[in-house]
């Protein structure tokens, strides 16, 4: 998307002629390109509902870590990647999937362990993974991801592939001693790699502000010689703008960037969760004055890019891709047990 | 001096045994030659006497739990002798010791059986136990060479070449060397049926010897069969005319001959008339026996055992046949001892009653003949004048070893045998 | 195999092996701790990074776990990594990218991806390093599916492996004996590989047989040697690779021989012996065992200091020697 975003920059936007005035992404992109941001991001929201409502009638077991109230983040950061770049994801990561451009159908099928699942059923919701699109995995461990993406970036380096990679993690992972080891190494060694904390407030039920010393988990960037950048993690234009940039720089060969995007889920930190400890309010306001697809939704009728009709044929075509896809993920076969081993080496072992 | 009761050993190659049955309690009071125990092998069933008077302690030796040979299996007190206890917890005979004395004159009983013994099971290595199986060897009567006695493969092969036989001298049995295979692979034969239409019973001691035993014979022993038959009319008048005259002493005939026991002495007799044919095979060279005994197959619950009548060839009809009824008590009771049923010179097989007519019988070694012994019944025959008569015929079959007794001989051999049983009074002089 | 033979030590074979694999292929690069002008804690890499660079020889800083996962995430995005521990004891800081990511990567993604992946771990008791430096951790590697964990005995079998190691799709675990490095042996020139998952047997014999796994390999021998004067023989199974472990070589020797010692240096208990014991157990030459299974291994102590103290914790040629004695004479 970065280099048809460049060049998109001629025709992008807006009507009232003065385009330097609004945000990032309506200067940057075309309208397709925002309708289709918009279209991932409700696509991210329901799919996560449908999960939720498949879960709930016992079509998926296990358990599973739900994203809703923090789809900007997920699109926003992935806005100024191509396909080839790549992102290692988390436990909360299947906006992340999304965003980066996996088929729900696939996904449904997955997490209803079947063998048109992404990973062929043996992953589910917490290793849900599209390589082909990018995404080097889910990660059931925190801060499992993070060493990972710098490997990647190595790789990229090295190889001279032009790749950039953008580690996802949560506030829980930068107390992790993986968060520090990464970053200090991809910084010493300038790999084209950008860190991105969601923080969504808490780790598992502690929050930040029990968790981590320091005010803001971007503060931490200085400790490792890379910008430390703040961004509201609702607001799409604002991640993206953060994303390109990190992005761009990590590019040039400048080395990494940390972006820590503020926002905050609306469900509890997985299927178990009796959401102890914090209080209806706190959720309730962020649910009905923050949520980031209402305010990109707002912005996008305010800056006269599509009207409310408009929006609801992308919500309801959204509506009937999940559709869709629960149906093929309903309906395709289950794995074998006698594929029980496979895939546990590249080539068969024999025990 | 309190006196040991020992398991003994009362076959060869016996390294433990098992208590079937014991006939006195703890306490109890025993006479020396009191029957104390039975003991119960591969073939028989031993009953052990009181080794002393006196009260009967420490009953250790279970029933049913396999022994070693020698070890306590409990104390025979005199009348009077100060008694301590057991030394070695022994729960089921434990009593109220009467009072605790200074010296308990029976410490040697704590010292009792190799370890394994007394759970009745026997410590072997794998693979001593799959050559065990595979070639029908009783663990259990085998003398563990390795670690702790454990019964390793060298005693499972030895004991394969140097079995103890149940019918046999083993000394003088030809080697039973290779098994065939057909023993070897006994479950293949269950892929034949299908689940659930059979069930399985396990072999006993006696089943497996008389497998192996018969195995061994028929393979390595070259039998060759002569057939004649045998005019009995004169035998059977005879039979019925001794029988008749039979001392009575309260009440019951000293003597009822069978038609087999004529048969064993004539038998016996022809024997000892050819010399030649009473003979043993063995690698290094002929055995010729001085006497005859004759082995007659005796059917007892679970197979067969084979009792001897030693020197047949020189006792009365009356003695043959009340050692015979004796003997064929005792064994289907499982009572015979090994001297009763082990050896022997040649064998006789009969299973007329039973309306068979001819059959040929497997050679028991170290035995080179045995008769086998049809049905005596009303047959057209041809006189001696050319007519067609009516007469008792009976069919005989003489399996030979051909290694020590050839045709002609064994010919020479059955046509003596004819020749006692057409003139039975010939058997009396 | 033709290529002309040489005496090399076992560490300049792992450098000798390295080094083909580098200029055979751009992709294999070599991470880990002073490996580069410094030459490796054992001097192994020695002077690569003079003739590959320091794009190519990379020191990590001090991060086991961090430089672990980059090493994996580099594997699954198409380089080779070759990643050396300085000591096999720091694998425990780095168990979370080597257990839960390089070895379930692959399986949890359906296929999607492989992890090419080498990594070195000098392990192992003798050099008086004591409690934390001297450990052998192989079997804790071995209990993982998707690992691959081999023991390398020779400067031979280390050179093959390792070529194997690097050309292999998945994630191999290199344990190298310390006291390995010094070793010289026949080794060919040029490139060869050794299977990873196939024993060797060092020594034919009839009378018992002795598994043994890296240095334990070369006690067992000169173990065999003695015992061959006594009218014992030995034959010697080098393991070789525990995961996987190569069964049929193993069963086939214990069904000849009717006897088995396992000697290993690893902690006794739930170790590397006690998975052979239970396979011979499993297998059908449990009905060809004509004595008790032995297991040789490490004291239930950490390695201790001392250097007796440190030579009584694992077993020695003595051990063997007596072990073998007694099972084949029948003290057992």
């Amino acid at each position: 998307m970065a280099a048809q975003a460049r060049a998109a920059q001629a025709d992008a936007v807006p009507q009232d002629g003065d385009a330097s005035n609004l945000p990032f992404i309506y200067r940057t992109y075309s309208r397709e390109q925002l309708l289709a941001a918009l279209h991932r991001m409700h696509l991210i929201r329901q799919f996560e509902e449908g999960a939720e409502e498949s879960y709930m009638r016992g079509l998926i077991h296990g358990t599973m870590h739900l994203s809703i109230g923090q789809e900007a983040s997920a699109m926003g950061i992935c806005m100024p990647l191509s396909k080839e770049d790549q992102i290692t994801s988390t436990h909360r990561g299947h906006g992340h999937c999304i965003a980066k451009g996996a088929e729900v159908s696939r996904m449904f099928a997955e997490f209803f362990g079947k063998t048109t699942g992404y990973c062929a059923g043996r992953g589910g919701s917490m290793h849900i993974a599209d390589v082909t699109t990018g995404n080097l995995g889910a990660n059931g461990i925190v801060g499992g991801g993070l060493p990972i993406a710098v490997g990647a970036a190595l790789t990229a380096k090295r190889l001279k592939t032009g790749k950039v990679v953008v580690c996802f993690f949560g506030d829980g992972a930068n107390n992790e001693g993986a968060f520090h080891e990464a970053l200090n190494m991809a910084a010493v060694w300038k790999l084209p790699v950008v860190f991105v904390c969601e923080n969504n407030g808490y780790g598992m039920s502690t929050s930040t502000a029990r968790s981590t010393a320091v005010a803001n988990i971007a503060d931490r960037a200085a400790a490792y010689g890379m910008p430390g950048v703040i961004v509201d993690g609702n607001v799409l234009s604002d991640v993206a703008e953060a994303s390109h940039d990190a992005v761009e720089r990590a590019r040039r060969g400048e080395g990494p960037t940390l972006i820590e995007c503020k926002t905050y889920r609306y469900r509890g930190h997985s299927k178990s969760d009796r959401n102890r400890y914090r209080t209806k309010d706190e959720i309730e306001d962020w649910m009905n004055n923050r949520d980031p697809i209402v305010r990109y939704e707002a912005q996008l009728q305010e800056f006269g890019i599509a009207t409310r009709g408009e929006l609801d044929a992308v919500q309801e075509a959204v509506r009937q891709e999940i559709a869709a896809g629960i149906e093929f993920a309903k309906e395709s076969p289950m794995p074998e047990l006698s594929g029980l081993a496979d895939n546990v080496y590249t080539a068969e072992v024999s025990r | 001096m309190a006196s040991e009761v020992i398991l003994p050993k009362v076959d060869m190659d016996m390294a433990t045994g098992k208590i079937s049955k014991w006939f006195f309690s703890e306490g109890d009071t025993v006479r020396k030659g009191d029957v104390l125990f039975e003991i119960e092998t591969d073939k028989a069933a031993m009953e052990i006497d009181a080794p002393a008077d006196g009260i009967l302690r420490d009953v250790k030796g279970g029933e049913g739990v396999d022994i070693p040979v020698g070890a306590a299996v409990a104390w025979i007190y005199g009348e009077g002798e100060a008694y301590t206890g057991a030394a070695s917890p022994a729960p089921a005979a434990l009593e109220a010791a009467p009072a605790p004395a200074a010296a308990s004159p029976k410490a040697p009983s704590a010292t009792v059986s190799a370890p394994g013994a007394q759970d009745g099971a026997v410590r072997a290595t794998p693979l001593a136990r799959r050559l065990a199986r595979d070639n029908g060897i009783d663990l259990s009567g085998l003398a563990g060479s390795g670690p702790h006695g454990r019964v390793v493969a060298i005693d499972v092969t030895s004991a394969m070449t140097t079995a103890p036989v149940p019918v046999a001298v083993a000394s003088t049995g030809p080697a039973a060397a290779a098994i065939p295979d057909a023993v070897r692979a006994p479950n293949d034969a269950l892929k034949h049926f299908a689940e659930g239409s059979y069930e399985l019973q396990p072999h006993s001691s006696m089943r497996r010897t008389i497998a192996r035993r018969l195995v061994e014979a028929k393979s390595t022993v070259p039998h060759f069969y002569l057939t004649v038959d045998c005019r009995l009319d004169a035998l059977m008048k005879l039979r019925a005319e001794l029988n008749a005259s039979a001392p009575i002493a309260d009440g019951i005939a000293s003597y009822k001959l069978s038609v087999n026991d004529m048969v064993i002495k004539a038998y016996a007799l022809a024997l000892a008339a050819t010399p030649e044919a009473n003979v043993s095979w063995t690698e290094e060279q002929l055995v010729r026996h001085r006497f005859v005994d004759i082995g007659v197959a005796v059917s007892v619950p679970g197979g067969l055992i084979t009792p001897i009548v030693r020197q047949a060839q020189a006792k009365s009809l009356s003695a043959i046949s009340n050692e015979m009824k004796d003997l064929a008590a005792r064994a289907k009771a499982g009572r015979l001892k090994p001297e009763e049923y082990q050896g022997g010179t040649a064998a006789v097989s009969n299973l007329g009653m039973f309306g068979v007519r001819q059959f040929a019988a497997i050679i028991n070694p170290p035995h080179a003949t045995i008769l086998a012994v049809g049905a005596g019944e009303r047959r057209p025959v041809v006189d001696d004048t050319g007519e067609l008569a009516v007469a008792t015929v009976m069919s005989v079959t003489l399996s030979t070893d051909h290694r020590a007794v050839d045709g002609a001989l064994g010919a020479e051999l059955v046509g003596k045998l004819r020749a006692f049983i057409e003139n039975p009074m010939s058997m009396l002089v | 195999m033709n290529a002309p033979v040489r005496e090399l030590s076992y560490s300049q074979a792992i450098k000798e092996a390295m080094a083909i694999a580098m200029e055979n292929d751009e992709r294999v690069v070599l991470m880990g701790e002073d490996i580069g002008v410094y030459g490796g804690a054992f001097q192994v890499t020695g002077d690569l990074v003079e003739r590959f660079g320091t794009d190519r020889v990379m020191d990590t800083p001090i991060s086991e776990l961090g430089g672990a996962g980059v090493a994996v995430g580099a594997a699954v995005t198409g380089l080779r990594p070759i990643f050396e521990f300085q000591f096999s004891d720091f694998a425990a800081l780095a168990m979370e990218q080597i257990v839960n990511q390089a070895a379930k990567m692959r399986y949890m993604l359906g296929g999607a991806v492989s992890v090419p992946l080498v990594m070195r771990f000098p392990a192992g008791s003798g050099t008086g390093a004591a409690a934390q430096h001297s450990q052998s951790l192989e079997a804790w590697l071995g209990h993982v599916p998707g690992l691959k964990v081999i023991q390398p005995a020779t400067p031979h079998d280390v050179k093959g492996m390792l070529l194997a190691a690097v050309a292999d799709p998945d994630p191999v675990m290199i344990f190298e004996h310390k006291l390995l490095y010094k070793m010289k042996g026949p080794v060919p020139e040029g490139h060869y590989t050794v299977p990873l998952d196939k024993a060797d047997v060092r020594r034919q014999g009839r009378d018992v047989t002795i598994v043994a796994t890296s240095i334990m390999v070369h006690k067992a021998l000169e173990a065999a040697g003695q015992l061959a004067a006594e009218g014992i023989e030995a034959e010697v199974v080098d393991l070789r690779s525990i995961r996987p472990i190569d069964g049929e070589t193993i069963i086939a020797s214990v069904k000849k021989t009717t006897r088995l010692i396992c000697v290993y240096e690893g902690v006794k208990t739930l170790g590397v012996g006690a998975e052979i014991s239970a396979l011979i157990a499993e297998s059908e030459a449990f009905d060809y065992l004509d004595a008790p299974i032995v297991r040789l291994g490490g004291s239930e102590t950490p390695i201790p200091y001392n250097p007796e103290l440190e030579k009584a914790a694992v077993p020695q040629v003595p051990d063997i020697l007596a072990a073998s004695r007694d099972l084949v004479r029948g003290a057992r």
